[in-house]
């Protein structure tokens, strides 16, 4: 899938630019955005360094696994598949959290620390588990009770009220992240009846 | 406001001092751990780039070239019925793509509109309520090795749609035209 979207995006973009004689800038674009990609890369070691090593504290303390503890029967509705004492289920509260409080930078470590935890749970398996798939989607449609970013974009515009959007903000991502879940269990089923995972 | 703009600040803070203080409370080598857990935060960013480079490239072209534009003037007469501002689409269809793309497009969007305006208040809800879909599978798909998507996309696609439509409903509702 993601093999077919990448391609697609790149021979339709090439193709445009023959069209639109757009070929100019797809060549300025193109480095452009392989500088991009470097540079955020290289701007996350720093974050991640710093929270997976504060982290490596909390894991060994028993901080995670008493956090995996406490949300126990929620977290098993949505990751029935991950042992409630695993600390993959503390990785994946610490980091909805952090998404929580529009710390993108500092959930994405312990996003990842909780896929490494989950592949292990799989057996290192290339493929990804079911578990997974409910955590990237619990991702991308994450809770949000502090869009940071926003919010200073609206002040450097003037907004007689910048965080007024707070509200609405979390009603809409509460509301997707609710259907993100309902729609990775309709999706997990309809796999379930392929006989497939 | 004030407690959510405090807690934003102390957030951090306080959760570095509770993470120091259970360790050596459980008498676990603090800064032994932390640089060991820290090794891991390099490789994990260096294996990142080729994943995030391979996306961004692919995304940019798509973009330089005119492509983008050209399917949303496609998609622009669907939407208008139902009551949606033409302007608002270009960042629905982007904001799963790239996130640094569509901060831009809200950032346009409120200088020209207004950040009180239905438009500005509906992209930066926008904005604000979902992630960066591709982003997300990509980081965190491409942080543990795995190349296949499963249902992850069509799964995070099918969230970003209700997300969009519910801002429009709320904003629609709680603030008016």
């Amino acid at each position: 899938m993601v093999n077919l979207i990448w391609v697609a995006l790149l021979l339709i973009g090439l193709m445009f630019a023959g069209i639109n004689g757009t070929i100019k800038d797809v060549n300025e674009a193109m480095f452009q955005g392989a500088k991009e990609a470097v540079t955020i890369s290289i701007g996350l070691i720093s974050v991640l360094v710093f929270w997976l090593g504060l982290m490596k504290i909390a894991e060994r303390s028993g901080l995670l696994s008493f956090f995996a503890h406490l949300f126990r029967p929620i977290a098993k509705k949505i990751f029935p598949e991950v042992p409630s004492d695993h600390p993959a289920l503390g990785y994946i509260l610490s980091n909805m959290i952090a998404n929580m409080f529009g710390l993108g930078n500092a959930a994405t470590p312990l996003g990842i620390k909780a896929m490494e935890q989950l592949k292990q749970l799989n057996g290192q398996k290339d493929e990804p588990s079911r578990s997974m798939i409910t955590f990237v989607a619990l991702n991308t449609a994450s809770i949000t009770l502090i869009p940071a970013t926003v919010i200073s974009i609206r002040m450097t515009y003037h907004s007689a009220s910048p965080g007024e959007i707070i509200g609405t903000t979390f009603v809409a991502s509460l509301i997707a992240t609710i259907s993100a879940i309902m729609i990775d269990r309709a999706f997990y089923i309809r796999r379930r009846k392929k006989g497939g995972m | 406001m004030y407690v959510i703009q405090f807690l934003s600040l102390w957030l951090i803070p306080m959760v570095i001092a509770c993470i120091l203080l259970h360790g050596t409370y459980k008498r676990v080598p603090t800064y032994e751990a932390f640089v060991e857990g820290g090794k891991e935060g390099i490789q994990i960013a260096f294996s990142l780039i080729p994943y995030l480079v391979g996306m961004l490239v692919a995304v940019s072209v798509f973009r330089a070239s005119g492509a983008l534009d050209f399917f949303i003037s496609y998609i622009k007469p669907l939407i208008i019925p139902f009551g949606l501002p033409p302007e608002v689409v270009p960042l629905a269809i982007i904001r799963p793509i790239s996130g640094t793309a569509s901060l831009g497009m809200v950032t346009d969007l409120i200088a020209t509109y207004g950040p009180d305006s239905f438009i500005g208040r509906l992209a930066s809800t926008i904005q604000g309520s979902t992630e960066t879909t591709l982003y997300v599978l990509t980081v965190y798909f491409g942080a543990v090795g795995i190349r296949k998507m499963g249902d992850a996309l069509k799964v995070g696609l099918l969230a970003d749609l209700v997300s969009f439509i519910v801002s429009f409903i709320i904003v629609l509702w709680m603030f008016g035209k």
